[in-house]
């Protein structure tokens, strides 16, 4: 089952397209959020969390990484569709194994740049960061909350990016991922929500991801803030798995619906359509 | 029909019938392609010319009919059959970060697998660039290509995988007459150089004469028409309108081409020197295609 031309052409494909997010224009863009996320974090690393000796700084850099992982599904989301309307997914239809060639290509593409994301959050973080040690870090926890977290939330962006019809549907998507992001404890912790909102953010990767991240770069003692004063790895890797075996099932279903849809007069539709919201 | 026969046809269509929802847009469409030629499917907007090409191609299904495209139906075709098409489409503006000759390389990197000890695949990439005269743009970012360069890279990506049939829908749509011209010579000598069979869907009946060995005209979901250019004009309006005066008074008749020179001879014998102003005027092939649509407007025009 392995496809060999699909594996090598998609990692040609991602290697192309990072080059092009990291140099030039782009690269400022690029780095623009995990920047501002940073000059939050320091204003926000002397103001204590009420029942720990925790900095809040400290206790929202972790919860960080998860959400940008999370954000890689917005990513997904928005290059498929772009990529349907300029009929890059028909380009890649007309080819031999182009259309997993391009899918691994993107997953390629938005793993590479969500990692390139947390390096410069871990690496910026231990610059502004007093308390904050690299040295710390459970690795082995960080890399299965990590891998689980990008199955999980690519998957689901690739089923999202399928569904939606143009890419302003994918730019709107953002505003629920934005609220989900704000019952989910990044910048808080959870407890600090009423119940159902609790239940709310609990039913998302998201929540998971940032537990996940913290247990893994916090110290031990720094469960105590979270629901059930425990990391809950457990669970953690049950919803996170729960969303990535859901994701992998489902997304290859509606992106071949997605791809038989494709057409060239389905592409010049939405060309003019582009035309007319631009002139 | 033996088996020779059958492995030079290319394009083989009997009775294939669109239907969207309550409408028919094919009725009852038929016509084959043999390796080497260049078909030109020739109708006005709304003719059905689109959907006929992306049901070749495999992007759209058909509500009937048999349809062999290389030997197999495109609703099926597996990866190996899509790899000996080449697709040249209108109104791609994808990959526009990309450059020339990386995409070129990038998508000809999908039909390596596909070489023979025969046939080389992918295509070289500067014989590629030199042949679509691109060869200076080769590492400009595509989205700053013009129309026509544009135009040019698609019909150097649709060559990429040496296709055995190539596909151009519209391909002019939107081109100045002199960039007209030269992407007319540059697809027949492609398609002279490298044998490959096309078919081509256009509105403009200059540019199927020019193309095309045979055209086919398509007018609302049904083929009036299919032959060479020279055999359509004789075969649907084959008549000539001659002209002239005599004795200051002025005649027309009009004859059967075969029967043109006969009678204008028939003409100088009976009333010699009296005979003047002759004009004779051969049906042209545009006379003969405007005969054929212009009953038929375009009514609620389908892409």
């Amino acid at each position: 089952m392995i496809d060999t031309t699909a594996l090598r052409q998609g990692a040609a494909q991602g290697r192309i397209e990072l080059r092009q997010s990291f140099t030039g224009g782009e690269l400022i863009a690029n780095l623009f959020w995990p920047v501002a996320t940073l000059i939050a974090v320091f204003f926000l690393r002397d103001r204590p969390v009420p029942g720990t000796e925790l900095r809040l700084g400290a206790l929202v850099l972790p919860g960080v990484l998860g959400m940008f992982v999370a954000l890689g599904m917005l990513l997904i989301a928005q290059q498929l569709t772009a990529d349907r309307e300029d009929g890059t997914l028909l380009r890649a239809r007309a080819t031999p194994h182009g259309i997993r060639g391009y899918l691994t290509g993107k997953l390629t593409t938005v793993s590479a740049t969500v990692l390139a994301y947390l390096t410069i959050l871990l690496a910026g973080g231990a610059l502004v960061l007093s308390g904050f040690h690299l040295g710390g870090i459970r690795w082995p926890t960080l890399a299965w909350v990590l891998l689980l977290g990008l199955l999980a939330t690519q998957s689901v962006g690739a089923i999202l990016g399928a569904l939606l019809t143009s890419s302003r549907g994918a730019g709107m998507l953002s505003l629920p991922v934005l609220g989900l992001i704000a019952v989910s404890g990044i910048f808080y912790p959870i407890t600090a929500l009423p119940g159902w909102l609790q239940g709310l953010g609990q039913a998302f990767p998201i929540y998971w991801l940032g537990l996940g991240m913290r247990s893994a770069v916090l110290p031990g003692t720094a469960d105590a803030v979270e629901i059930a004063g425990s990391w809950r790895h457990l669970e953690t890797a049950a919803m996170l798995g729960g969303w990535a075996i859901l994701g992998l099932i489902v997304a290859p279903l509606v992106l071949r619906r997605m791809t038989r849809r494709e057409s060239g007069s389905r592409v010049a539709r939405s060309r003019e359509r582009t035309l007319r919201q631009v002139g | 029909m033996t088996t020779n026969d059958s492995d030079d046809v290319v394009l083989d269509i009997e009775g294939l019938r669109m239907r969207y929802g309550t409408r028919d847009v094919l009725h009852d469409v038929s016509f084959r392609a043999r390796r080497g030629e260049v078909l030109a499917l020739l109708g006005p907007n709304g003719a059905g010319k689109t959907t006929t090409i992306e049901i070749l191609e495999g992007f759209r299904n058909r509500s009937a009919g048999r349809v062999s495209v290389l030997g197999a139906d495109p609703a099926h075709g597996d990866e190996r059959w899509r790899a000996r098409l080449g697709i040249v489409l209108q109104s791609w503006r994808d990959h526009g970060k990309w450059r020339v000759r990386e995409l070129l390389d990038h998508l000809g990197g999908y039909y390596a697998r596909y070489a023979t000890p025969t046939v080389e695949r992918p295509m070289d990439t500067d014989e590629l660039l030199a042949a679509v005269g691109l060869t200076e743009q080769a590492r400009q970012p595509i989205r700053r290509l013009s129309g026509g360069q544009r135009r040019r890279l698609d019909v150097a990506i649709g060559l990429v995988g040496r296709p055995e049939l190539l596909f151009l829908d519209e391909p002019t749509a939107g081109f100045d007459p002199a960039a007209r011209h030269e992407f007319h010579d540059l697809v027949r000598r492609l398609a002279d150089d490298y044998r490959t069979t096309a078919l081509l869907t256009t509105h403009d009946l200059d540019e199927a004469d020019r193309l095309a060995d045979r055209i086919l005209i398509l007018n609302e979901g049904r083929i009036v028409a299919d032959g060479t250019p020279a055999d359509l004009a004789r075969q649907i309006a084959g008549r000539d309108q001659i002209r002239w005066t005599r004795d200051g008074r002025r005649f027309a008749q009009s004859t059967e081409q075969s029967g043109s020179t006969a009678f204008v001879f028939g003409l100088f014998r009976e009333h010699g020197d009296a005979i003047g102003d002759l004009e004779m005027r051969r049906t042209s092939l545009e006379d003969a295609y405007l005969a054929l649509v212009s009953q038929a407007e375009p009514t609620g025009a389908h892409p």
